[in-house]
């Protein structure tokens, strides 16, 4: 337990590595989400090609968009990019740099459906069995009175009952998948290649020290937009909480009782424990009270200002003896 | 410093996450309510529209409604909603904001369930397997040959595998094959629309109001917690006066009886620890030591429970005599029985005047 709590702390210690620990998620959500999605070939000449790029581009795209959307980056650089200048001024490489980050962790799962399209190779069967030429493969069913693309849109169907244990079907589908297997694997190979000269190249062309500057203020920019809106959360929790009991004592009526004055009752100052219960009670001892105080809750919510509150003064007195001499003094 | 920052971290999030986790619940309730379903057809033509299109709209109603019946913050956005205006001013953009809020979240659930439902397929077939053009898929000789209710008849049974009967007529595969992939795309298209408006919502507002939009925000939130604190207050001081209470109650029914036994305790005297151990356990006692005592408190409480209206301080009993009020300020902590506040159990009770002000 004590040890899954350190991992989150980790995780959620650095806002870079919660970001990629969400663009790794969504990547395995992609996956997830092709396995478990029924691909479902209309096998009809006009709608295979439609189908089949469909299933493999729009969900790309939706991952896209859910990757900014989830990113807390993008609430970030827009801030930046859209605010006034005001007393910051403004340096557009931050906001290039974000822009960039945020561009890179978006692009994953896309990238990964699409090449766990390729690599598994229906959604091209479907598209593209049509294309084939089918005079290289033997066994062609000619006697079921179709003519050729319809027969060949009819390929990705195993079920269909023109191709049950043809070889045909299942020859022209392992060459359609391998074509489609090549694809992925080459822009699986030629992103690496991309990413690695990338990493290597980019140094020599880049100035260090204004990356690290970069780097430094979007990281800043992050941390103070999180410390803001915690700031705001715990002035608000103050504020509401003075502004509750400010409401109580308020309801509180003059007690007058006549009686007469005892030297032992002194004003109750601050070293001295005050009466805890007391306290909580906020001055409300009646049933009646307690109704108007509730009552009025609803009726009429006390204003949004806790300045008398916050700004109590301290009574301080003075205690002198009958001559006049000051004994004690608060001042 | 850290630690509260952690905890704190902790709390905040929690508030949100809370919700956000209930959101999820419910949305995989609804992919798991899907799969746990058992969908079958009636694959009667009159039915089958009914069936299907009621299957798809009506959970994810149902959904959107649990939604809002699961978030608490329905009940504050009432609340703020019908308040009089009385001394605070009401915000309407507060109140748009968190009814937006619950809105996004409830419809979570109906989403997932639809996207899964049109994903799957078998509703849109079994709803519009009937408009199917027939021509497309069957043998037209045959069809020909049919007349018009028993085609419908027909095609009505294709979502229903075990009771099609006539396959040379219809390939009943190819025309599911049709319609489910015209409800899976519907289903992608519904998802990108779905994400679009999300991300033009969420991304794309800050262009516009954002400085508005942060006050709205602090002030919901302001709302939720201001709404919370009176609660915990409330609760707060109903213990302290119902203790109170409760203490003078025994106290009163202790005084009553303490002057009819006579009970004086003056054996508290001896040590300082002692003294206030003993003190302790004389103050939780209350008085009361007596099995007699105690019946007769417990009756009273149930015969002639005390009003509700604390008494502050001792004021009741005897006049004092010995103190004489001189205006000496030395009575500071001390007086003759060395109390200067609380109570003393065993002395005769003092008369104080007391001036409590709001000023």
């Amino acid at each position: 337990m004590d040890r899954l709590k350190l991992v989150l702390q980790y995780f959620q210690s650095n806002s870079e590595s919660i970001s990629n620990g969400i663009c790794i998620v969504l990547a395995l959500i992609s996956v997830k989400l092709y396995t478990s999605f029924d691909f479902n070939c209309p096998c009809i000449p006009q709608y295979n090609k439609l189908y089949a790029l469909g299933v493999m581009f729009v969900p790309p795209l939706i991952f896209f968009f859910l990757g900014i959307l989830v990113n807390r980056h993008t609430g970030v650089m827009m801030d930046e990019w859209l605010r006034p200048i005001g007393k910051r001024s403004k340096n557009p490489a931050i906001v290039k740099y974000m822009f960039s980050a945020m561009m890179q962790r978006a692009l994953l799962a896309p990238m990964v459906w699409i090449l766990v399209t390729l690599l598994d190779g229906k959604i091209f069967i479907c598209a593209f069995s049509m294309s084939v030429d089918p005079k290289p493969f033997s066994g062609m069913p000619n006697n079921t009175g179709l003519d050729l693309i319809k027969l060949m849109a009819k390929v990705p169907c195993k079920e269909d009952m023109i191709f049950r244990n043809s070889t045909f079907r299942k020859a022209v589908s392992r060459y359609v998948r391998c074509y489609s297997q090549a694809i992925g694997w080459s822009i699986l190979l030629f992103f690496i290649l991309l990413g690695a000269l990338g990493r290597l190249i980019k140094p020599c062309f880049d100035d260090h020290a204004t990356n690290l500057q970069t780097r430094y203020w979007s990281n800043y920019l992050d941390i103070e937009q999180k410390l803001f809106d915690e700031t705001c959360v715990l002035h608000c929790r103050d504020f509401a909480r003075k502004c509750v009991v400010q409401f109580f004592e308020g309801m509180r009526e003059d007690a007058v009782l006549r009686l007469p004055l005892s030297p032992e009752v002194r004003y109750r100052g601050e070293e001295d424990m005050v009466d805890e219960e007391e306290e909580r009670l906020h001055g409300i001892t009646k049933q009646e009270q307690m109704d108007q105080l509730l009552q009025t809750w609803f009726q009429c919510k006390p204003e949004l200002d806790v300045t008398r509150m916050a700004y109590r003064p301290r009574v301080c007195v003075t205690w002198e003896d009958h001559n006049g001499q000051t004994l004690y003094s608060d001042v | 410093m850290d630690k509260f920052r952690m905890m704190f971290q902790f709390l905040q999030s929690n508030q949100e996450s809370f919700m956000n986790g209930i959101c999820g619940i419910m949305a995989l309730a609804s992919a798991q309510l899907y799969s746990a379903f058992e969908f079958s057809c009636p694959c009667i033509p009159e039915y089958n529209y009914a069936y299907g299109i009621g299957l798809l709209v009506t959970p994810p109603i149902w959904f959107f409604l649990l939604g809002f019946v699961l978030n608490n913050n329905v009940s504050m956005l009432a609340e703020e909603w019908k308040r009089p205006t009385g001394k605070r001013v009401k915000d309407p953009t507060i109140l748009r904001y968190m009814f937006v809020s619950i809105t996004q979240r409830s419809l979570i659930a109906p989403m997932v369930w639809i996207s899964v439902t049109l994903m799957d397929g078998k509703s849109f077939l079994c709803a519009f397997s009937v408009n199917l053009d027939i021509h497309q898929f069957g043998n037209s000789t045959l069809i020909d040959g049919m007349t018009e209710v028993e085609i419908v008849k027909l095609l009505a049974k294709i979502p229903c595998k075990n009771i099609f009967n006539q396959p040379e007529v219809i390939s009943r595969e190819a025309a599911s094959r049709y319609i489910k992939c015209i409800s899976q795309a519907f289903g992608w298209v519904f998802l990108l629309l779905m994400t679009l408006a999300a991300f033009m919502i969420r991304a794309i507002r800050p262009c516009f109001t954002q400085a508005a939009f942060l006050k709205t925000k602090y002030w919901s939130h302001y709302v939720d917690v201001e709404r919370k604190l009176f609660d915990e207050t409330c609760k707060e001081h109903a213990k302290t006066f119902a203790k109170v209470c409760i203490q003078q109650y025994f106290e009163s029914i202790s005084g009553d009886m303490r002057s009819f036994h006579k009970h004086r305790s003056s054996k508290d005297d001896s040590d300082d620890d002692d003294d206030d151990k003993k003190k302790s356990d004389e103050d939780k006692l209350l008085g009361i030591r007596d099995q007699d005592d105690m019946n007769k408190v417990l009756w009273n409480w149930h015969t002639c429970k005390p009003p509700l209206a604390l008494r502050k301080e001792q004021l009741d009993g005897e006049s004092h005599e010995g103190l004489i009020p001189n205006g000496d300020v030395h009575g500071v902590s001390g007086g003759p029985n060395g109390y200067a506040n609380g109570h003393a159990p065993d002395l005769p009770k003092r008369e104080w005047a007391a001036y409590y002000s709001k000023v």
